[in-house]
């Protein structure tokens, strides 16, 4: 974000975060006072301090942690056997023209269907356990991993690949060398967004149907007309995507030491 | 004839390479055509030509990473089937794998032929001292300079020992001042243990401060030889002060009196199709 970082030069780091929580605060009181002043129906809009005070009541209980255990568990499946999955069939089709020219519109097919419209399948199929919420995960960060793996195998330098070659690399050794460090990158660089999709495919499950989980708190507070829970869910499922986020992040630091990055220090 | 025969290291008969048409209905293209070579044992041989006139082709041929239309290729006698092992090539563009240290793009040749890891990193450590580098073993390439990067890509090639060196422009992208550099260490390197180079280059001068013979092809299609000049330069060669040479300056003229219609020719014939 080249603007952020302008606007950080101008403003400095300190002045700029507290705008920031100032307009989060503002934005929080206008939705009070919109709410107590009745220009919005409680009912349908939740009141901010009783979202609040949910929140609170959630992790001050320890209630919300087997929920938050459950949904990261399912994130965490379908984002690992989602990427093993795409690294595996990207470089597999990626090495082989005859196989990808003879798949590729069933992939596009498959990639272009609204794959949500699966969890219900997927429930009949699995059940109403973690199974299914990895299983529609899973369809969501395979596309995204597999068509990055695919494009990192087809993109490889050929110079690089001619050398490594003059260099004795076997075909296995140059999978090992070359392809799959290639495509590691690619993988990387669609982290962010195979692990927020790993993390859309465990909610939607769950809220789809399921008997844990944080969806499942949304699901069953929609049931009771408590739309105060309904928003505390969300705001904690917004806690813990931008926490995971984060986490993606720091991976990535230790992991791509070999790339050059905009901005760093050598 | 046949004490030469022996004695070539590396030879290409009768080469040709055709690239197919571009769009149907014409004709293909014959980048080189009918070219013969041979480099002796511990030669060090430079092809100069135009550019686009079919030089690293000719080298891919040479290092069994393209199959000639037509021709083929002896290495020490025996014909090249697949990768030239003999070989080790330094290419034009960066060649490194990124994701791996400088030492552990050394290293990656040994590992290939089985090399233990410990020795192979004993060894890929002796290569970047000779080349100056043994700071940087842990830098990756995209943390070294151009120059660091070509002695990198040097050590790689080398420490597998191979028999011929074949190089593509090496040293085309580096900035005068570290060209002189690379090149004097290049013959240093070349004199301790008198590998047997290819050394491709469209720089005329360059070609005679590094060479024992100089190859000139002609401008493409259907590239070929059209000069064969020997270099009586004495080694040890400084590339910087053999310029200065009144000698050097002979040999230029001579050779670039030959490669100046070619040129020409190259120039018309672009100007022609643009
Ligand atoms: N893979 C290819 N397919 C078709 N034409 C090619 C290919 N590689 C090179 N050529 C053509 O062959 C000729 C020689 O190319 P090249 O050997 O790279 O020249 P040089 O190295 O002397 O600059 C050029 O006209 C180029 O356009
Ligand atoms: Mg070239």
């Amino acid at each position: 974000m080249p603007r952020a970082k302008a606007a950080h030069r101008e403003l400095g780091p300190a002045a700029l975060l507290a705008l920031r929580v100032l307009l989060l605060v503002a934005i929080f009181f206008l939705w009070y006072g919109l709410v107590t002043l009745r220009f919005l129906p409680a009912f349908f809009f939740g009141r901010p301090f009783v979202v609040l005070e949910r929140v609170g009541q959630w992790f001050a209980s320890g209630k919300i942690y087997p929920h938050l255990g459950v949904t990261l568990i399912e994130t965490v499946l379908a984002f690992a056997a989602g990427t093993l999955l795409g690294v595996a069939a990207g470089l597999w089709l990626g090495l082989r023209a005859m196989a990808s020219a003879l798949l590729e519109p069933y992939i596009k097919a498959a990639n272009a269907m609204p794959r949500v419209i699966l969890a219900p399948i997927f429930a009949v199929w699995f059940g109403l356990g973690i199974a299914s919420k990895v299983a529609l995960g899973v369809t969501l960060v395979f596309f995204i991993v597999f068509f990055n793996v695919y494009q990192g195998v087809r993109e490889v330098s050929p110079t690089v690949l001619a050398s490594v070659r003059m260099l004795g690399a076997s075909p296995r050794q140059l999978v090992r060398y070359v392809y799959l460090p290639s495509a590691t990158s690619w993988v990387f660089s669609s982290l962010h967004t195979s692990v927020g999709m790993a993390f859309v495919g465990a909610v939607v499950g769950e809220y789809l149907g399921s008997a844990a989980g944080v969806g499942y708190l949304i699901l069953q507070a929609e049931g009771s007309f408590d739309i105060d829970t309904v928003f505390a869910g969300i705001l904690v499922l917004t806690g813990f995507a931008l926490l995971l986020d984060y986490v993606v992040t720091v991976i990535e630091r230790r992991l791509l030491v070999w790339m050059p990055r905009a901005g760093r220090r050598e | 004839m046949s004490s030469t025969e022996v004695e070539a290291v590396l030879s290409l008969d009768r080469v040709t390479v055709a690239w197919p048409a571009p769009r149907k209905g014409e004709s293909e293209y014959v980048a080189v055509e009918d070219v013969s070579l041979e480099v002796g044992r511990g030669e060090f041989l430079s092809v100069v030509g135009p550019t686009g006139c079919g030089k690293s082709t000719l080298l891919n041929v040479a290092a069994g990473l393209l199959a000639p239309s037509a021709g083929s290729v002896l290495v020490s006698g025996e014909r090249l089937q697949g990768i030239n092992r003999r070989a080790g090539y330094l290419f034009q563009g960066e060649a490194l794998m990124p994701w791996r240290s400088a030492r552990e793009n050394v290293e990656a040749g040994l590992l290939f032929a089985g090399v233990a890891p410990r020795a192979a990193r004993e060894r890929a450590e002796a290569w970047l001292a000779r080349v100056g580098l043994s700071r940087f073993g842990d830098s990756y390439p995209h943390q070294l300079s151009g120059g660091m990067r070509k002695r990198v890509a040097l050590a790689q090639t080398l420490v597998l020992e191979p028999r011929i060196l074949l190089m593509d422009e090496p040293f085309s992208a580096l900035d005068v001042q570290t060209r002189q550099l690379m090149e004097n260490e290049l013959l240093e390197l070349w004199s301790s243990d008198r590998r047997s180079v290819v050394f491709i280059t469209h720089d005329l001068e360059e070609a005679i401060a590094l060479s024992d013979r100089v190859v000139l092809l002609s401008a493409g299609p259907r590239t070929r030889p059209i000069g064969d000049f020997r270099i009586d330069l004495p080694r040890p060669r400084d590339v910087a002060e053999i310029r200065a040479s009144p000698r050097f300056s002979e040999l230029h003229v001579h050779i670039w009196r030959a490669l100046r219609a070619e040129v020409l020719r190259a120039y018309a014939q672009s100007e022609g199709r643009a």
